[in-house]
């Protein structure tokens, strides 16, 4: 049988021709005004919808930024200055706010404690005086703080009245506000993650960014290095490491050395992950033609090749901030972390050390829930960006 | 078989060696040494401190020789078994640590039965009923464990216990067995006080578990083989046990290598809390009073524990899953 081709013979007239008239697709492939709203949204936008039906993770991102957004102002919300210590009120438990008094409104106050101490057991008991009404002001004056170290301010959001006291969280040892002072440790404790993960994402972008560019020996050493401080159990580390720093450190410079501590062993991931991303994004050919063009690893690492997969590098650090804020929880709580008079949630915590705290003054161990509440909240939130980082799958 | 234990127990030799260079480095680090500290302390209570008897000290232990010297010598030590010298003790390190590398590595095994014991219903009942009540609900549970401090949870169960029991969980045996020689009863003792530690140090790896087995299992039952075998009407049951779960082993044995490390942290701060018979209080002593072999010996301890735990795992993948023996080998 002969085989015929389904082309026609070169040079045979057609019975349709190409119309010389300007084409366009649009006219033939109608895109609704929505579809055109996708086609054409940047990355960021596409990242943000995705992320945006992530309910929880919203939800833990706005509670976040907002408790972010008090450490800017933390003694303005704060009754009380984290050091001012309140003698006849030792250990008081915290006080209940009440809204009515005798039926009758008259707008959150609290009722004036009796402290007496108990002759045969030596306990400090607090009795609620019902008589005697302390309404709490708002916008007041009180005691006087340097807003971060500078300005010169007595102005606090709310205050116990005149010749009252306002312990919603219940004083420690030294009569100190237990709410102001958790306010005051939300400074350290939420910077202290955030400091420590920059480290460990310069760390991580560096090394793993040397060893995906350059391959060979340079990643075989990398490799080994990371398995090493994988398999390394963190804590006893981090303690060999904190044990290093000098007593004589002013509390700041432990504050930075803790954090270039956390995350000098938690760089790993991160390395990891920009080394695997490397590995594939430089046989693209918009790095060849960098390279033709004469551009240097440097910049074709941080240039070119480090914004394509900027959005996994954030996603996974949002994960690692919560064994940051874990770590240096359990480093102070030990004693090895940060000291007083520098205030942190972990520091706090140290209060709380014995079993006698936490049968007599358990509201000492308060300091715990906005621990497990953030870290909560970034579990999700990193889990929501994770997911939100690769839009287009 | 026999092959790929040697290629990987070969590999690990440079892994140790580099781990020991980096113990060593940081014990190294602090400036000055024990003598330095001891001597301080001795001249600020006012005692003649006889300068002679120090040096003697130092040149006896090797301080006047250079770091790298004393390096190699430590890691020959301790190829013979011999750990080196607690200043702090005044006695060799094996002597001083004695029971407490075997309670320590006792209490990291049995944590991590129990976090498979916990993780593997849990996950499977999260892969199998996704997005349903009881996966949000056990998944947040496991977070909730994995967010709260593990020194706090051992200070909670410390009061609990007390005000419960009118006991004190405190300690791996009752005191009486303390330096006794190894029995029935104090084997018992031991048992008994091992399970609140466990679930405390437990609490803190078994979410991560939990959510990495449900996400393989997930994985695999998205696959066509188990369409395949829905459809042609195989027992929901023996459609999940047959095959995706055995196909999620794999990686359930290799995952305690990354949950080994976590579960030794954990259990090094739990201890210090409960002041339990392990490594976790000599090792804070140690490091706080710079007794170097003391505090070189654990960290080096620890992490040979976990680097020989993720060795065991990979044996048991291998026998499991005959494409990592093969390729082991080949990668030979």
């Amino acid at each position: 049988m002969k085989m015929t081709s389904p082309l026609p013979p070169p040079g045979k007239e057609m019975g349709h021709y190409v119309s010389e008239a300007p084409f366009d697709v649009m006219s033939i492939e109608k895109i609704s005004p929505e579809q055109e709203k996708i086609y054409l949204a940047p990355q960021w936008k596409l990242m943000w919808w995705k992320f945006r039906q992530h309910r929880i993770a919203v939800w833990c991102g706005v509670f976040l930024a907002i408790l972010y957004a008090t450490i800017f102002i933390s003694e303005f919300l704060a009754p009380y200055n984290i050091q001012t210590r309140n003698v006849d009120h030792i250990y008081s438990p915290p006080q209940q706010v009440h809204l009515f008094h005798e039926g009758e409104f008259v707008g959150p106050f609290v009722y004036r404690q009796q402290y007496k101490l108990n002759m045969e057991t030596l306990k400090r008991e607090y009795t609620k005086d019902t008589s005697k009404v302390d309404k709490i002001r708002f916008f007041c004056t009180g005691d006087t703080y340097h807003w971060w170290g500078l300005v010169e301010m007595e102005t606090h959001l709310f205050c116990p009245a005149n010749g009252g006291e306002l312990f919603l969280l219940g004083t420690d040892r030294l009569g100190r506000d237990m709410f102001s002072r958790i306010m005051g440790g939300a400074r350290i404790s939420l910077t202290i993650g955030l400091l420590g993960v920059m480290v460990s994402f310069v760390l991580g972008i560096v090394i793993g960014g040397m060893a995906g560019y350059y391959g060979g020996w340079v990643d075989m050493v990398v490799q080994r290095m990371i398995e090493v401080l994988q398999s390394l159990p963190s804590i006893p580390l981090w303690l060999a490491l904190a044990a290093i720093m000098p007593v004589t450190w002013s509390p700041l410079v432990v504050y930075f050395g803790i954090t270039v501590i956390l995350g000098l062993l938690d760089w790993t991931g991160l390395a990891r992950a920009v080394r695997s991303k490397l590995f594939s994004l430089r046989e693209e050919d918009y790095v060849m033609a960098a390279q033709l063009m004469g551009a240097k690893p440097s910049r074709i690492i941080s240039l070119h090749l480090v914004p394509g997969f900027m959005s996994h590098l954030i996603a996974t650090a949002t994960i690692a901030i919560p064994t940051m804020i874990l770590g240096e929880t359990a480093l102070s709580f030990l004693g090895l972390g940060l000291r007083p008079p520098i205030t942190s949630w972990g520091v706090l915590l140290i209060e709380a050390q014995n079993i006698n705290v936490v049968a007599l003054y358990p509201w000492l161990m308060l300091p715990v829930v906005p621990v497990v509440l953030v870290i909560l909240a970034f579990n999700f939130l990193g889990d929501g960006l994770r997911d939100a980082a690769d839009p287009y799958k | 078989m026999l092959r790929y234990i040697a290629w990987r127990i070969t590999v690990m030799v440079p892994t140790l060696l580099m781990i020991s260079a980096l113990v060593f480095t940081i014990i190294e680090l602090p400036p000055g040494d024990y003598f330095e500290s001891y001597v301080a302390e001795l001249q600020a209570q006012g005692e003649n401190v006889d300068l002679k008897a120090i040096e003697a000290l130092k040149v006896q232990y090797g301080f006047d020789k250079p770091p790298v010297e004393r390096y190699f010598h430590w890691v020959w030590g301790m190829l013979h078994g011999d750990f080196g010298y607690s200043f702090e003790y005044e006695l060799p390190v094996t002597d001083v640590v004695g029971d407490r590398l075997w309670l320590t590595m006792l209490v990291s095994f049995v944590t991590i039965i129990f976090t498979w014991l916990v993780a593997f219903p849990i996950g499977i009942y999260s892969a199998t009923h996704q997005y349903s009540w009881g996966d949000y609900g056990l998944t947040f549970v496991g977070l909730l464990g994995l967010a709260t401090p593990n020194f706090l949870l051992a200070l909670v169960f410390l009061y609990l216990a007390n005000l419960w029991f009118g006991t004190s969980i405190g300690h791996l045996m009752d005191a009486q067995y303390f330096n006794e020689p190894m029995s029935w009863a104090k084997a018992k003792s031991i048992m008994e006080h091992l399970i609140i530690p466990v679930i405390i140090i437990g609490t803190a790896g078994t979410a991560g578990m939990i959510r990495r087995i449900r996400a393989n299992l997930l994985d695999e039952l998205q696959k066509q083989y188990v369409i395949t075998a829905r459809a042609k009407g195989l027992h929901p049951f023996k459609a999940l046990m047959k095959y995706p779960l055995r196909m999620s082993m794999n990686f359930f044995i290799s995952d305690i290598g990354s949950i080994l490390p976590a579960i030794i942290s954990g259990a090094e701060i739990t201890a210090i809390v409960l002041s339990l018979e392990t490594t976790g209080p000599l090792l804070i002593r140690a490091l706080q009073a710079q007794d170097m072999y003391l505090a070189g010996s654990f960290l080096m301890f620890l992490a040979g524990l976990s680097v020989i735990g993720v060795l065991i795992s990979d044996f048991a993948l291998a026998l499991l899953d005959p494409r990592i023996r093969l390729q082991g080998a080949h990668t030979k």
